[in-house]
């Protein structure tokens, strides 16, 4: 019996790998297009690039992740610092409190920040009522924009080196100054070198959201890559020269990847020792204290309070008019490419995540470290890989089915398929995550144990398997679902026609400079946002 | 009493969060070179003690002195890394990022050199770690870890070392082994240590003094042999060694009646004639002799190797243990003669 039944699971299994190996490919697809470009440069195309754009988007880049790293690296290493290993007043409040800029899209903040400090905004409004002559630093510089960047992508290292700090930072304090050192120098010369890949690892995060990013810098009209793309296609109506562009850009992101993945490798060998749930705090006291709090209360009035208080303020002036079909029409929309895109990114997850499991070889592995590659992908080079190729299937099919006498017209495009795929390859490893976790979970002796119980086949998967992975599948779906309403690149790119939604709406407000008009369809992305965050708080607390 | 001879003593210290209080009125005094231990069951206060003496907690009344002076007391708190006070975590608290050598030589930043290299040598020698040198922590076994964690806290060669609970991330096997390198050691250096544990074979094989701890007190601080020979107070007899409590009856300063008749011997507590007692019997007080007269049901046996445990049970229903040679081998259920080999008594009124 137990062949029969081993036998029966190998031809089970197989389809699972077969799966992902067509997962893998659709991944691979957009990745090989452009890499593709990047290897048959059109000389004209390629002299226009690199005379006139490529050295000004290369140094613009090139300041914006070095400004957002460095200051995503010092406001979320000190915070994670104080909320995990110190007590200060409020503490409790601003440790949850900090992650809440994460359910703002950065091209919210920029352009809630660009609306407060332009020329029409409150503050210079304020300062020519009351007579005074300042002159006012241009808001739309480099500096604003990776100021409003550091804002926005904070929370990425201070959620993972918190996590960091809270596992081994007042174990490792305590040992040090056993060895004679100081608080002060226990974290330099232990705490923050041991948490080092953790840090590496949010910084290579922060990296990939700031070179993937596209509405921040659209409203800050400053120029990298991703509006570089935009306006090759949408502009000048190039593909060529926006897949041109694109290969440059994957092959940073690539640079970007290897170093996450090595301090990923890190991570892992330095987990040693086990966290210590109840440890005490280092209560910090007086000037200290007040300072700490002060601190941590200005971070989260400026990338979270002012915002969220400047917004509501400018949808209550246009809810009365702009409250209409249209709002529902946008928000409907965003609903269902939300819902669409969240199932289909979870079946893909958990096939993946079974092949993960059932096998434990090399070719499986590299099979799911490809189809989750996307989240490191930029959305304009992800609509850009994925349009060619579904634009040159259309066509083909066209012309194949005149040939054959039938006028078809374009099958593919026009549809949201395009869409679909491209937001399926961006977020797949979001929703592979958390269902791999929980699938770990169910180690083989959990199998056995059920099976030396008499549970077997499907009633195991029904009884022991899907209570186990309902969690991580509740949590995927939402996640999904969440980043998909905040998507701007990908939407804006590759949708059908007229077809809007809020995160395009937001986009197209702001590109005529109506903030107020943008701050309602922002409003509802924020709600939606805070959704993931309340999860992940109620997860902590458990 | 002067005291210079003691590295460590406790005056009365006291420590409670919110409404509990975790330790009582704690007094000790460890003498130089001696080494120590805190045993007592999880939640009794002994890790919170020694935190206390490592300066990670902030001490709320009472005294601690260090080679005769104050660290921590009244309006007095030395900060852990000014004491001199180096300890073994039951996790280790390796640095992940440096390698075994790092590590240890991490507290010796005040050495010169050429010192800081002869020392850590000398180290790694003590523990057979010379060829592990350059390895990181998880490249290490769990025994290996614990040793460089031992050596990285002796290396700055510390006034006193606590270890906390240092072996109860081992495998069993492995345990007693390294509990014999890691007192020789401590000898070698002439290292004053404490230890804390819960594990009583550990604390007899390391500690030259052991305090019993329960609810946040000191029971008894004296040597294993008196521990087991001479426990103070019932829980004391409970928690250390195996043996149960008969009922017992006083007739005078030397005599006790219990159900295998009266037995004869030195008992220092001061009880009454006539007073009810409970009379502690050890598995090796009761012996097993076919020619006696007084007879017992084997109820339960345990094959220990050299020596049976057998649970006995009287006429009255009373359980008891006896440790019985190996090859006196007796079914379940089976008569046996026993006669007792008690040369002291160990009686407490009994409790109400």
């Amino acid at each position: 019996m137990p062949e029969v039944l081993l036998r029966g699971a190998k031809v089970f299994t197989q389809g699972w790998r077969i799966s992902a190996i067509f997962i893998a490919l659709a991944v691979l697809t957009p990745v090989m297009v452009i890499l593709w470009s990047l290897f048959s440069p059109e000389p004209e195309i390629w002299d226009h690039l690199s005379q006139h754009v490529l050295s000004d988007l290369l140094i613009n880049t090139f300041w914006l992740v070095l400004g957002t790293a460095t200051g995503t690296l010092i406001l979320g290493v000190s915070l994670a610092w104080l909320t995990a290993v110190c007590e200060f007043p409020g503490r409790k409040i601003f440790s949850w409190a900090l992650f809440l800029p994460l359910a703002v899209p950065a091209y919210v903040t920029a352009f809630v920040v660009v609306g407060i400090f332009d020329f029409t905004g409150p503050i210079q409004t304020l300062a020519r009522d009351l007579g005074l002559d300042i002159a006012f630093p241009e808001v739309r510089s480099r500096g604003g924009v990776i100021a409003v960047m550091i804002l926005a992508f904070y929370p990425y290292v201070y959620l993972i080196a918190r996590n960091a700090f809270m596992t081994q930072g007042k174990r490792a304090l305590e040992a040090a100054q056993s060895l004679g050192y100081s608080s002060t120098q226990g974290f330099f010369k232990v705490a923050l070198p041991m948490a080092r890949p953790w840090i590496v690892g949010g910084l290579m995060l922060v990296i990939m959201e700031t070179l993937a990013d596209f509405g921040t810098v659209s409203v800050f009209n400053y120029d990298t890559f991703t509006t570089g793309i935009y306006k090759a296609w949408f502009s000048l109506f190039s593909l060529s020269a926006a897949s041109q562009l694109a290969s440059i850009l994957i092959i940073l992101v690539f640079v970007i990847i290897i170093v996450e993945q090595q301090a990923r490798a890190r991570m892992r060998y330095t987990a040693v020792g086990k966290s210590s749930g109840s440890q005490e705090r280092i209560v910090l006291k007086g000037g200290k204290a007040v300072a700490a709090s002060l601190f941590a209360g200005a971070v989260l009035l400026v990338a979270f309070i002012i915002p969220l208080i400047q917004l509501l303020f400018w949808a209550s002036e246009v809810v009365v008019q702009d409250f209409d079909r249209r709002y529902f029409e946008f928000l409907w929309h965003s609903l269902l490419l939300a819902a669409l895109a969240s199932v289909v990114v979870v079946s893909a997850a958990i096939i993946l995540a079974v092949a993960n499991r059932y096998y434990v070889d090399f070719t499986t592995r590299s099979l799911v470290k490809i189809s989750t590659l996307g989240y490191a992908l930029p959305g304009p080079v992800l609509a850009v890989g994925a349009y060619i190729p579904i634009a040159w299937f259309d066509g083909h099919l066209q012309d194949a089915l005149n040939y054959f006498g039938i006028d078809s017209g374009l099958v593919l495009q026009g549809t949201l398929f395009t869409m679909l795929v491209a937001l399926v390859v961006r977020f797949l490893a979001v929703g592979f995550s958390p269902i791999d976790g929980n699938l770990q979970r169910i180690t083989s002796s959990v199998d056995e144990a059920a099976r030396s119980l008499g549970t077997s086949g499907i009633t195991l998967v029904r009884e022991i398997h899907i209570p186990i992975l309902r969690s991580g599948l509740f949590t995927a779906m939402t996640l999904v679902f969440v980043d998909v309403m905040k998507e701007m690149p990908i939407t804006l790119m590759t949708r059908p026609f007229g077809w809007d939604t809020l995160a395009v709406r937001v986009f197209e407000m702001t590109s005529e400079g109506e903030w107020e008009r943008a701050a309602l369809p922002a409003v509802s992305i924020i709600i939606a946002g805070l959704i993931p965050i309340i999860m992940m708080n109620r997860h902590a607390e458990r | 009493m002067q005291n210079d001879n003691y590295m460590l003593e406790l005056n009365a210290i006291s420590q409670r969060y919110g409404d509990t209080t975790v330790v009582r009125d704690m007094s000790l005094q460890l003498a130089r070179g001696n080494i120590g231990c805190l045993l007592g069951p999880s939640g009794c206060g002994k890790t919170t003690a020694l935190r206390c003496i490592a300066g990670f907690e902030q001490l709320q009344s009472g005294e601690i002195l260090l080679a005769g002076n104050i660290i921590a007391g009244k309006n007095k708190h030395v900060p852990a890394e000014k004491r001199q006070i180096g300890m073994v975590f039951q996790d280790y608290a390796l640095f992940p990022h440096l390698t075994a050598m790092q590590n240890i030589e991490f507290g010796l930043r005040n050495y010169t050199s050429a010192e800081r290299k002869s020392r850590v040598a000398e180290m790694l020698e003590l523990v057979n770690l010379e060829s592990f040198a350059q390895l990181y922590p998880h490249e290490l076994s769990g025994g290996q870890q614990q040793r460089v964690a031992l050596v990285r806290a002796l290396a700055p060669r510390p006034k006193l070392l606590l270890l906390d609970e240092p072996f109860s991330n081992l495998d069993v096997s492995l345990r007693e082994r390294l509990c014999l390198d890691v007192r020789s050691i401590l000898k070698q250096e002439n290292t004053t240590a404490i230890m804390v544990t819960h594990d009583q074979n550990e604390a007899f094989m390391i500690a030259d003094y052991i305090g019993v701890m329960n609810h946040g007190l000191i029971q008894q601080w004296d040597t294993a042999y008196n521990l087991y020979h001479k426990p103070v107070n019932h829980f004391i007899a409970d928690f250390i060694g195996e043996g149960v409590f008969l009922p017992g009856k006083v007739l005078n300063e030397h005599c006790v009646e219990i159900e295998l008749g009266v037995i004869e011997g030195e008992f220092d507590a001061h009880i009454d004639s006539g007073a009810e007692v409970d009379v502690l019997l050890r598995p090796d007080d009761i012996i097993h002799d076919d020619d006696s007269p007084l007879q017992a049901t084997i109820s339960d046996k345990a094959f220990r190797g050299a020596q049976i445990l057998y649970t006995l049970r009287l006429p009255s229903g009373a359980e008891m243990l006896s440790l019985v040679p190996s090859h006196h081998n007796h079914d379940i259920g089976e008569p046996i003669g026993i006669c007792l080999a008690t040369d002291h008594i160990i009686a407490f009124r009994k409790e109400s």
